[in-house]
C-alpha cells in the first residue's frame, strides 16, 4: 500500500464519522425505545383514530387552521358526537392539557419544533 | 434501452419494499437484517475499493497543470491552479471537493454559421450537481435525528435553517425541493442530447434514478402518506443500538423509502459513486507540482550502472591529454 500515511488516516476519519451514532448513544446511554406519553384522563377518543393521529396531527391541525382562519368555520364534530372549537389551545390542549408531558416529549424525541408555539399558549389551569 | 432498464430495476425494488412492509413475516429481514447487510456491504466495500486504489504506485507527479507554473519570482503564479506546495495542494483539494471546481471550467462546443466552432460557458452541469451534491449531504445530516438521542442541536438548527420559509406543515424543506430538481436536471440532460445519450450505461443512469427513487418516497411520506415517525426513530435506534425492532405502526411507504436506501448503500462500492472516496486520490489532483524543484525518483527503478563523463574522462585521460583536448577536471 502506498502513502499509507495519508489513506488510512483519511480510512479511519470516515470509518469514525459514518460510526458516530453508535459511539454518542453508547455515551448517552438513552434505549431506543420511545417516551411513553401521558393520556388525558376521562377520555377515550382522539379526533381521528390514535394510529392515524400519529401521522395526521399536523395535517389536521394546518386544515383547521386554514379552515377557521380563512374560512370561518370554526366548530366540527368530534367521535363521540359532541361539537367543539378547530382550536389548538382550546382543543387539542383542552384535552392533552400539559404539553410538555405530551406534544413536546414526542417532539423531542423525533426533534421536531413545531414554531407553532411562538404565538400559542397552553391553557390556564386551576 | 438503458433507462428502461433502470427505471424497471427501480420499480422492482420499490415493489419489493412495499411487499417487505406487508408481509408480516418479512418486515423483520426488510427492517433489520437487509439494512444491516446494507451497512456491512457499504463499509466493506469502500475500505477494500480504497486500500485496493492504494496498492497502485504513482511513481511520477501528475497534476493537471491549469495554471501559470512557479517560475522566476517576477512570473506570476497560479498557486491554486498549479500548486507547488502542499498548503496550495490542499486549497486545491478543498475547491475541487467542495465546490467542484474543475467541473466549473466545463465548455459546450457549438458549430455556428460559418462554419465555426465556438466554445462558450456551460455552467449548467456545475449548478446542478453541486445543488444535488449539497442537498444530499445536508438530508443525510438531518436525517440523524432518527440515530441519535438525544437529537443534538447542531440538527434541529439546520433543520430550522432547511424549513426557513414554513411552508406548509410539516414545513417544506428547501433542500427536498434542490435535490429534486438537481437530480431531473441530470437525469433528463442524459436523455436530451443523441451524443450524451449514446454514451449513457445503465450504470449512469441506474444511481440517477436510485436516488430520485429515494428522495421521492421520503418527501411522498413526509408531506402525503404519512407513517409513524416515533415508530422509525425507534427502528433506526434500535439498529444504532444492537437492540432492533419493527414496531407495528410504521407504514410500507418508509418500508420502500428503505430498500432503496438498503440498495443504494449495499451498490455505492460497485458503482461510479466511489467518486466520494475517488476524488481524493486522483493523482491529477493531489500532487504537488514540483518536478521542476525536486528530483523525484521511480521507487521501483533497478539499480542501472552508469559511467559517467568523469569517469570516462579518468579512464581516456591519457589520450585526451595526447590529442590536446581540454579535459573538464582542470
Ligand atoms: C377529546 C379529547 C381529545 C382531543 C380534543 C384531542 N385529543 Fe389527542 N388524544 C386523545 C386521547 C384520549 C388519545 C389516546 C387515544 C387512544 O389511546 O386510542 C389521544 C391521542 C393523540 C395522539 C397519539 C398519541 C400516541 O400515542 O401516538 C396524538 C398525536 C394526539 N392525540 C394529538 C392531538 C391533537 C394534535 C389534537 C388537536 C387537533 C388532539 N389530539 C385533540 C384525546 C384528545
Ligand atoms: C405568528 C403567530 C402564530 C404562529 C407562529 C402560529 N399561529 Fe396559529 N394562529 C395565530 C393567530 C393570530 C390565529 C387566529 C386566532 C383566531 O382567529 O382565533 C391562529 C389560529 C390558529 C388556529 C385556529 C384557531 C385556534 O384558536 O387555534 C389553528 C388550528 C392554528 N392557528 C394552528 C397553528 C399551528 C399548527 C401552528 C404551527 C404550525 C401555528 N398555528 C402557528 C397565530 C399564530
Ligand atoms: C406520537 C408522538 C407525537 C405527539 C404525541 C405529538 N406529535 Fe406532533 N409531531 C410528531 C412528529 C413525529 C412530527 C414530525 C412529522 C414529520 O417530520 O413528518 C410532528 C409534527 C408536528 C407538527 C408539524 C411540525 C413541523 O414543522 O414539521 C405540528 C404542528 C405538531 N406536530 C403539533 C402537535 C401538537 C399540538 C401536539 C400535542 C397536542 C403533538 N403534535 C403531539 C409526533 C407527535
Ligand atoms: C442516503 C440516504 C437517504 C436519503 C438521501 C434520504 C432522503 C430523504 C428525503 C429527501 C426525505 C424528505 C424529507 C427530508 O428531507 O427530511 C426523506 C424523508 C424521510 N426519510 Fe430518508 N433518506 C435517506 C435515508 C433514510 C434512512 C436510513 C431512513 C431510516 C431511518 C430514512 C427515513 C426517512 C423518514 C422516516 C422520512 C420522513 C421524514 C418526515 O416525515 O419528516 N431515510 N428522506
Amino acid at each position: 500500500m502506498h502513502d499509507a500515511k495519508y489513506i488510512v488516516p483519511g480510512l479511519v476519519a470516515f470509518l469514525v464519522l459514518i460510526t458516530l451514532p453508535l459511539w454518542y448513544n453508547a455515551a448517552m446511554g438513552r434505549s431506543a425505545v420511545g417516551p411513553t406519553l401521558q393520556y388525558p384522563e376521562g377520555e377515550s377518543q382522539c379526533v381521528l383514530p390514535k394510529d392515524e393521529m400519529k401521522g395526521e396531527h399536523m395535517q389536521i391541525l394546518d386544515d383547521w387552521r386554514d379552515e377557521a382562519v380563512r374560512d370561518g368555520e370554526r366548530y366540527y364534530v368530534h367521535p363521540d358526537g359532541t361539537t367543539r372549537e378547530k382550536s389548538l389551545t382550546n382543543t387539542c390542549l383542552g384535552c392533552h392539557g400539559d404539553r410538555a408531558q405530551f406534544c413536546i416529549k414526542c417532539h423531542d424525541y423525533a426533534g421536531v419544533k413545531p414554531y407553532c408555539w411562538d404565538c400559542h399558549i397552553e391553557p390556564e389551569r386551576d | 434501452m438503458n433507462v428502461l432498464f433502470s427505471l424497471l430495476a427501480v420499480g422492482v425494488l420499490i415493489a419489493l419494499g412495499y411487499l417487505g412492509g406487508q408481509v408480516a413475516g418479512l418486515r423483520f429481514v426488510f427492517g433489520v437484517v437487509i439494512p444491516y447487510a446494507a451497512i456491512l456491504v457499504f463499509i466493506a466495500g469502500l475500505v477494500y475499493k480504497v486500500i485496493y486504489w492504494a496498492k497502485s504506485p504513482v511513481p511520477f507527479r501528475i497534476p493537471t497543470t491549469c495554471g501559470q507554473e512557479t517560475t522566476l519570482p517576477w512570473i506570476k503564479s497560479s498557486t491554486l491552479d498549479n500548486p507547488h506546495t502542499t498548503l496550495g495542494v490542499l486549497g486545491r483539494m478543498a475547491l475541487e471537493v467542495l465546490f467542484f471546481r474543475s467541473l466549473f471550467r466545463n465548455t459546450r462546443m457549438e458549430i455556428k454559421e460559418g462554419p465555426r466552432v465556438v466554445y462558450g460557458e456551460n455552467v449548467y452541469l456545475w449548478a446542478a450537481g453541486l445543488a444535488f451534491h449539497w442537498s444530499f449531504l445536508i438530508i443525510f445530516i438531518r436525517h440523524f435525528r432518527f440515530f441519535t438521542e438525544p437529537v443534538p442541536g447542531f440538527i434541529l438548527a439546520m433543520q430550522y435553517v432547511d424549513g426557513f420559509m414554513q411552508i406548509g406543515v410539516p414545513v417544506l424543506y428547501l433542500t427536498d425541493l434542490f435535490l429534486v430538481a438537481g437530480l431531473t436536471f441530470l437525469f433528463i440532460r442524459r436523455l436530451w442530447s443523441p451524443q450524451l445519450r449514446y454514451i449513457s450505461q445503465a450504470a449512469d443512469y441506474f444511481p440517477l434514478l436510485l436516488i430520485l427513487g429515494v428522495a421521492l418516497t421520503g418527501i411522498w411520506m413526509r408531506h402525503f402518506t404519512k407513517t409513524d415517525i416515533v415508530g422509525v426513530k425507534e427502528l433506526a435506534m434500535g439498529i444504532v443500538t444492537f437492540s432492533p425492532m419493527v414496531p407495528e405502526s410504521v407504514g410500507s411507504v418508509f418500508f420502500m423509502h428503505l430498500i432503496l436506501v438498503c440498495s443504494l448503500f449495499a451498490y455505492f462500492p460497485f458503482s461510479k459513486l466511489m467518486h466520494m472516496a475517488g476524488v481524493f486520490l486522483s493523482p491529477t489532483r493531489n500532487l504537488a507540482n514540483d518536478n521542476r524543484m525536486v528530483r523525484h525518483v521511480n521507487p521501483w527503478n533497478p539499480e542501472v550502472e552508469v559511467h559517467t563523463y568523469a569517469q570516462w574522462e579518468e579512464e581516456f585521460k591519457d589520450k585526451l591529454e595526447a590529442a590536446e583536448i581540454p579535459l573538464d577536471k582542470d
